[in-house]
């Protein structure tokens, strides 16, 4: 319960670990400053509550010399702030800039409220007639960077893969790619993020992730 | 010297009732007259949040009394708390009633120098209420497209099914930032103008300093708000492009002009609670606030600063990936001005002499509830962090920590400090520990379970978490904060007894019962109308002479003439 | 009641009305600044806009501007009549920010007509929606800016007693003219 890294999903890609390692070091960092601040907080509590005889010290904290004690931490905060982004940057590039090449490229369209999947078919191009479509299932092989490129039909929704750490939004009049490459096989939730009418609550799809083969088996079973 | 000018101050006896309570330029009246409304929006907002609770935790069985909630309702209910909250509940009360009661007594100025445009200040935010009220009750019902607003789904009706109400939403807010314009104006130029003889700004209380910086976030913040508040409500009743992809708008546009508003919006809200926590902590220590000075800077720098970060709240929204680690610098730069604060509060307590009176009760509870909001803030900061966390229940947990302290934590600090100045009645002690006690351990219960959703994967705005196999084991965590909420709403019984007994049979307030500094306690509990008889005070010092050695008291009022500790009793 | 006998915290020059206004001009500025900042990162962004602004009329525009500019400089006289003491040729001065506000009005009239008949309304894309939007909001604020020059005209008829609200009127109007010297070249000649 205490350990708010365990309330994670499993993780199930491969930069799915990155993110995670971004999420404990903020945790062990924002740990410490909660038990500083809050152990300080108490103990003054505990050694300064009114006592009879015992005046209260007159201590502005205007010069340098007292405000230092406040500075010094501070300081500490700022060089720990940029430390977290310093390490933080690279794994953002690796899940939203850089593109991996990838040999399956899937097209996932919102709409109010499912997710429309359309593979591009032996041909390799979309809006060509070996398009093959679904609704609310997306089949990928393991261990294979797959390309999804995101659209929208109405409104704002969001593609959110919690077992891959995965989010990107869906806007219309706009195609928005990103990418992921499964380390598991198995059945995977993929619930839209973002308020988008009535039918928000429960609008996902299923990603199933299949090992090599029996993806194999999958895709030539679609194109017959 | 500039003496002030000797007015005959009017009885209510000479101006009839409704010039004295319904059409007063008198800014006490004025300020309660906020309070008032904030009250009441608090009751709609705080059952919205118990509906929607009921929801969450048995998805499956209907409310009491409401009936069944359908998702149409429950995405209008999460619309309606949120701005409800934020707009009618933090700002009139925070801003519009603290604001209004106390700058001018702590300034040492008889009113606001615009009297009547505090009026129509509190008109048009009463006019603004009724519109937002409305909302309610036309066809197709209140806004449903979030407190956030966003096009497409808030820009064509079709995607909602709501009409009238959206645009009476728009409308609503539109009434609401007016007010708060003119009411950010007078107060900046009240401080600037009418401050007594001896208050330099290097005199005057935190409590002003943050109202003035709030007022200034505000009133440079809410500009490209209102721009895209019209090109919404054009969008939706005139068919123009703005936010429509296929017409050559981008729905973009909208969250970068929400956001450039609503990220110093949150501090609009904060900081007057923020004020109100470094006046209790000194008063209730007796000592000086710990680096008042650069509290200020640290407020200046974090206003300042507040401009450049709102697209944290949009690292996943498809703008440009490149964007995203400049702003993630500078959120996580603008944690550092309230580490600051916040060590200084912590600072402030080393050496004193602390008595647990319940305001200063309510302000460590903010202390330590704003620490938490403020540490899972870092998380959001990170972008590679918030693409998991983004639209979770992670984000509501940080927000509600935040903003609750603020609102709730430091709304109450201020309100039982400043209870008897403002009715001139103390308010009971017991029913004042039992609220706050109840009120921290309730809040948490309520919202630390939230973190855990989030992290689960738990998405916001979701009328049923039972649709999700992941959030089937975790459900319990759902029925826990919901009981949580219901304490929470129901401990404020303890204040609304409080308050009722208190104005009717409570002790009566001496002048300044806390032994404090600052020019409010050194008018009469509550302020006469212009507010200080026929003399204005004459400033002689700060407001943090607390145990100061050798002094004849542990205090020393701002406007004590040499040889007083106070000037109480010596202007009549 | 506070009077400018208590004001002791502002330098010379400056009252607490004339404050209030550059506070409010300042929040102002954040609205335009809003939809002008919008609008550029449009611009910039997106091809096919130069097409659309053709049809704009630039004589009308340019006639619109030159009729604002000389309304600025009849309510500075105006102005420095006040300072003088002299109502007439306050009445005169002011009178004439008047009609060149109406003046503009009507032009803008004309041209919405005009282009509305050639079929180009706010919803017909995204330049249009910009250009209504922006010359509508200043015309309201022009509209305002009319009616405050008519009330501080009307209560300079007889006295001089508010004769310092000429100056915050005036303040006003020459924010409302140099919005439109912002948005005829960014509408009509980019």
């Amino acid at each position: 319960m205490l350990n708010w890294l365990r309330w994670l999903p499993e993780n199930a890609s491969t930069y799915g670990a990155d993110v995670d390692g971004v999420i404990a070091i903020i945790w062990y960092t924002t740990l410490v400053w909660f038990f500083l601040t809050f152990g300080t907080l108490g103990a003054f509590l505990v050694l300064y509550r009114r006592r009879p005889g015992r005046a209260a010290a007159h201590v502005r904290g205007e010069r340098l010399r007292e405000a230092a004690w406040i500075l010094v931490p501070v300081a500490v905060v700022l060089v720990l702030d940029l430390w977290l982004d310093f390490r933080g940057a690279p794994v953002w590039a690796k899940v939203k800039i850089e593109r991996p090449p990838a040999e399956l490229t899937v097209q996932v369209t919102g709409r109010q409220f499912n997710w429309e999947v359309v593979y591009p078919g032996a041909d390799g191009r979309f809006g060509t007639a070996d398009d093959k479509p679904f609704i609310d299932e997306l089949h990928v092989p393991v261990n294979r960077p797959v390309r999804v490129v995101l659209k929208s039909r109405d409104v704002i929704h969001s593609f959110f893969l919690p077992n891959f750490r995965l989010k990107q939004d869906a806007v219309p009049g706009r195609d928005i790619e990103g990418w992921f490459q499964a380390t598991k096989p198995g059945k995977y939730e993929l619930p839209c993020a973002m308020l988008c009418g009535f039918g928000h609550s429960g609008m996902k799809a299923y990603l199933y992730v299949h090992p090599e083969a029996e993806y194999d088996a999958w895709a030539a079973e679609q194109r017959s | 010297m500039i003496t002030a000018s000797l007015v005959h101050a009017p009885s209510h006896a000479d101006t009839g009732f409704w010039s004295t309570y319904v059409f007063s330029t008198d800014h006490k009246t004025i300020g309660k007259q906020y309070l008032g409304l904030g009250v009441l929006w608090t009751v709609v907002g705080g059952l919205l949040a118990g509906g929607m609770r009921w929801q969450l935790a048995w998805p499956d069985t209907a409310l009491p009394v409401v009936g069944e909630i359908g998702p149409e309702v429950f995405n209008m209910m999460v619309t309606m708390h949120g701005t409800i909250m934020v707009f009618f509940v933090a700002m009139p009360i925070l801003l519009g009633a603290f604001g209004n009661f106390l700058i001018p007594l702590m300034i040492g100025a008889r009113d606001m120098i615009f009297p009547r445009l505090n009026m129509l200040s509190v008109w048009t935010f009463t006019v603004a209420s009724v519109v937002m009220l409305s909302s309610f009750f036309v066809p197709g019902g209140a806004a449903s497209a979030g407190w956030t607003g966003y096009p497409p789904l808030s820009a064509r009706p079709e995607y909602t099914g709501v009409h009238w109400g959206l645009n009476l939403w728009i409308l609503g807010l539109a009434l609401e930032f007016a007010s708060f314009l003119m009411g950010g104006v007078n107060y900046l130029t009240t401080a600037i103008a009418l401050r007594a003889p001896g208050m330099t700004f290097f005199r005057m209380p935190l409590v002003v300093w943050q109202q003035l910086v709030a007022s200034t976030l505000f009133l440079l913040s809410v500009g490209p708000l209102i721009a895209g508040a019209v090109m919404l409500l054009l969008d939706r009743t005139l068919g123009t492009a703005f936010y429509a992809s296929d017409l050559g708008g981008d729905p973009l546009l909208w969250q970068h002009l929400f956001w450039f508003f609503g990220h110093p919006e949150v501090y609009v809200v904060l900081l007057p609670a923020l004020g109100f926590v470094l006046e209790v902590l000194p008063v209730f220590s007796r000592k000086p606030i710990f680096g008042y000075r650069w509290i200020i800077w640290a407020t200046l720098v974090a206003g300042a600063l507040s401009f450049i970060v709102w697209a944290h709240h949009m690292f996943i929204s498809g703008m440009d990936p490149r964007l995203a680690m400049p702003f993630s610098v500078t959120t996580i730069l603008i944690s550092v001005p309230f580490a600051y604060i916040v060590f200084a509060m912590i600072a402030t307590l080393w050496r004193g002499s602390i008595s647990f009176d319940v305001p200063m009760l309510w302000a460590l509870g903010f202390l330590t509830m704003f620490i938490v909001g403020g540490l899972t803030g870092i998380f959001n900061g990170s972008a590679p962090a918030d693409i998991y966390i983004n639209n979770t229940y992670f984000v509501v947990a940080h927000f509600h920590y935040t903003l609750f302290s603020a609102v709730v934590f430091g709304g109450f600090a201020g309100l039982y400090f400043w209870f008897p100045k403002m009715f001139g009645r103390m308010l009971g002690r017991p029913l004042g520990h039992l609220h706050f006690w109840l009120t921290l351990v309730f809040f948490n219960v309520t919202f630390f379970p939230q973190h855990h959703l989030g992290l689960a994967g738990m998405v916001r705005r979701v009328a049923n978490p039972l649709q999700y196999d992941a959030l089937v084991p975790l459900q319990w965590l759902n029925v826990l904060s919901t009981w949580g909420a219901f304490g929470l709403l129901a401990a404020q019984a303890a204040l609304v007894a409080n308050v009722v007994w208190s104005v009717r049979a409570g002790a009566r307030a001496p002048g300044n019962p806390w032994d404090a500094n600052t020019l409010e306690w050194s008018a009469a509990s509550p302020p006469p109308h212009l507010n200080w008889g026929p003399s204005a005070p004459m400033v002689y010092r700060g407001p943090y002479d607390y145990s100061v050695p050798g002094a004849r008291a542990d205090w020393h009022s701002q406007d004590a003439g040499p040889g007083r500790t106070s000037a109480l009793g010596a202007r009549s | 009641m506070s009077t400018r006998a208590d004001v002791q915290g502002l330098p010379a020059g400056l009252t607490g009305p004339k404050l209030a206004v550059w506070w409010f001009l300042a929040s102002e500025i954040m609205v335009f600044g809003g939809l002008i900042a919008s609008y550029l990162v449009f611009r910039l962004g997106g091809p096919g806009w130069a097409e659309a602004s053709q049809h704009l009329s630039v004589t009308f525009a340019a006639v619109n501007t030159l009729v604002l500019l000389t309304s600025s400089y009849t309510v500075v006289r105006a102005f420095v009549a006040a300072e003088r003491g002299d109502i007439g040729g306050l009445r005169i001065n002011l009178g004439l920010t008047v009609l060149g506000g109406l003046l503009f009005l009507g032009i803008k009239a004309l041209e919405y007509t005009t282009e509305i008949r050639a079929g180009f309304t706010p919803g017909s894309g995204i330049f249009w929606s910009f250009y209504y939007t922006m010359t509508g909001l200043h015309g309201l604020h022009v509209l305002g800016g009319v009616v405050l020059n008519v009330v501080v005209l009307v209560a300079a008829r007889s006295s001089l007693e508010h004769v310092h609200r000429v100056e915050l009127a005036g303040l006003y109007w020459h924010f409302v003219d140099v919005v439109w010297i912002f948005l005829f070249p960014l509408l009509y000649l980019s």
